[in-house]
């Protein structure tokens, strides 16, 4: 199927990125970026703008060039993206569903040009909404064409959902909905979902794996499940503050008159003793890996 | 999958607009002024017994076989106007819809919609051709044969309200014989406005901003800049090379029968001014247009247009949104 090399993919791995780079004139946008990305997966991909998600999300739909080497599904996306989009789809954020078409004519095309589509699921998603086959995209609300556009693609049997931002400008009752319908009717083992967004705390209960990235570097790969046994979040009085302190704190903060700990890889018996533990949110996580980032 | 009849038709559902509606406008203006100077020379006539022009009811005592097979000629002439009228109309639906083509998706971003789907840059710019080529000029040409065909009831109607029969001058017409030699012309005008589909279609990949600018306006500085330094005596391009000509071929060809000029023999400027409707009709027939084909400027410029597209294709796959 593929002519790259696969001897070292395993059957699940559906992205393989190798040394990525990618520079805009003098900024690096991806600095030797490596990572695997594993079938039936949520990742969140995070980072503070400028960061490189957006590119590294380009790569991966064969929408920029780049150095290095990255295999999506066994394809090189550089040269053979018509083929990747049988397999893959992708919502940017919600302003790139042409204007102009109507809700019937994007329904046409889409089932004539993409094999694996059915309209009959699509239509379904859609009598759940205010949406009518005659509307224009232009005469929809944000949040409609949000829908519209979710509906096409989940109505797509691919094995890759690539989310850029997909809920941007929309009020908290869209984005809700949003992942409510992604998770409940769309994602199965057998599918693999990649977001990024800033509204982190509303992804954060669906994603199975988080990826940090910060000034086109990965600082941070790893399952939730790691994260939770990897940092922990310790509530500390004010006497035994500069106990942990001593402990050296990724970040701390102040809340009631009580300091918050960040701790990465710390013993959890000695934090134990010095207040109560928590797991701390991607938010708070987020934040104490990026200090600095815009300074 | 055989998506290349839906791309087709996602153009038309954009441009509808400008396919359809811009061709039946302009014949309905034709028709309505047809209908308009029928209804003056009635009441122009009834109200002060005035012969406007000519009179329809003293023309029906003294009309010969003849005088009907001048009119058929007549009429030849007038489904050649119909047909030829909306083509103006083409010229600047098509030359803003290149120019637009592979821009305004990127302008407002829906290229990234397009792109998530499995269609190659080939086919969309193949899709985007063939819709300037044949799609757009055969909507048009449907619609001005309608609208002939109108026109024609309009007419008969008319002259029977006067007890004329018009039938015997429609007999002695070839509605049928230009139609085809009308449709006929529609590939030669297709393989002839090549150079101008990719001259503009590549800009329209190319640029981030203002593809008019571009494209219009940077031949005509580099045509400037070349006479000017040969008027200070530097190094120049010698007008032997016709540089004003291949700049007319690279924005004007996708103007319909925009290859009849007096080079080919096919009409002459003089000839158009004063028709000789016989002559006229006569330079339609295919085995003259199609000599057009033997002209080394015909497939010179197919060459070359289908180099732009090439370069068109090429930039597509790169040139993705504009403001990166």
């Amino acid at each position: 199927m593929s002519v790259m090399d696969m001897s070292t993919t395993t059957t699940s791995t559906i992205i393989r990125a190798r040394n990525l780079s990618k520079r805009y004139d003098a900024t690096k946008a991806l600095d030797n970026v490596s990572f695997d990305i594993e079938a039936g997966r949520i990742i969140g991909l995070i980072g503070p703008n400028g960061a490189g998600k957006t590119t590294a999300l380009k790569a991966i739909l064969g929408l920029t060039d780049f150095e290095g080497e990255l295999s999506v599904l066994g394809l090189d996306p550089r040269t053979h993206r018509p083929a990747l989009m049988e397999q893959v789809c992708f919502i940017a954020d919600v302003a790139v569903l042409p204007r102009w078409i109507r809700v019937r004519e994007a329904i046409e095309f889409v089932s004539g040009v993409h094999p694996r589509f059915s309209r009959q699921k699509c239509e379904a998603f859609l009598t759940h909404t205010k949406i009518a086959p005659g509307m224009r995209v232009r005469e929809l609300s944000k949040g409609m064409i949000v829908q519209l556009h979710l509906a096409l693609v989940m109505a797509i049997d691919a094995k890759l959902l690539v989310l850029d931002e997909p809920t941007l400008g929309l009020d908290i009752l869209y984005r809700k909905s949003f992942y409510e319908s992604l998770l409940a009717d769309y994602f199965d083992e057998n599918k693999t979902i990649i977001v990024t967004t800033h509204q982190v705390e509303e992804v954060e209960h669906i994603l199975t794996d988080l990826m940090f990235i910060r000034d086109g570097r990965i600082v941070l790969d790893a399952t939730m499940d790691q994260v939770g046994e990897r940092y922990a979040e310790v509530m500390v009085n004010p006497d035994k503050a500069d106990d942990a302190r001593a402990l050296k704190p990724l970040s701390e903060r102040q809340i009631f008159g009580k300091s918050i700990f960040l701790f990465d890889g710390a013993d959890r018996v000695r934090l134990a003793a010095l207040g109560e533990l928590h797991k701390p949110s991607v938010a708070d996580l987020f934040v104490a890996t990026m200090k600095g980032t815009y300074a | 999958m055989n998506t290349l009849p839906l791309l087709l038709k996602r153009e038309y559902w954009e441009h509808r607009g400008g396919f359809l509606w811009t061709p039946v406008w302009i014949t309905g203006v034709i028709l309505f002024l047809t209908v308009a100077g029928m209804i003056t020379a009635e009441v122009l006539r009834s109200h002060a017994q005035v012969q406007v022009g000519f009179s329809l009811d003293s023309l029906r005592n003294d009309i010969s076989a003849k005088d009907f097979a001048a009119a058929g000629n007549g009429l030849d002439m007038v489904q050649l106007v119909f047909s030829a009228i909306p083509c103006i109309g083409l010229f600047f639906v098509l030359f803003f819809y290149l120019l637009g083509a592979l821009y305004d998706d990127r302008r407002d971003r829906s290229v990234l919609f397009w792109k998530s789907l499995p269609v190659s840059d080939t086919s969309t710019i193949t899709s985007k051709a063939l819709v300037a080529m044949l799609l757009a000029p055969l909507i048009a040409f449907a619609v001005s044969t309608l609208a002939y065909l109108v026109f024609l009831v309009l007419v008969s109607v008319w002259t029977a309200m006067h007890g004329l029969n018009v039938l015997p001058a429609i007999a002695a017409s070839h509605p049928f014989g230009m139609f085809w030699r009308l449709l006929l012309t529609i590939p030669v005008d297709a393989l002839w406005a090549l150079p101008t589909i990719g001259w503009l279609m590549f800009w329209s990949a190319y640029v981030r901003s203002k593809p008019f600018l571009w494209a219009v306006m940077l031949p005509f500085a580099a045509l400037f800049a070349n006479w000017w330094f040969g008027v200070l005596g530097g190094p120049h391009i010698s007008s032997d090379l016709r540089l004003a000509e291949i700049l007319a071929r690279l924005l004007l060809s996708v103007m319909p029968g925009s290859w009849m000029n007096g080079k080919f023999g096919v009409g002459s400027p003089k000839g158009w001014v004063n028709p000789d409707s016989e002559q006229v009709v006569g330079s339609f027939d295919p085995s003259h247009v199609y000599s057009v084909l033997a002209t080394p400027d015909l497939w010179i410029g197919v060459v070359a247009g289908l180099a732009l597209l090439g370069g068109a294709i090429w930039l597509r796959g790169r040139r993705i949104e504009t403001n990166v």
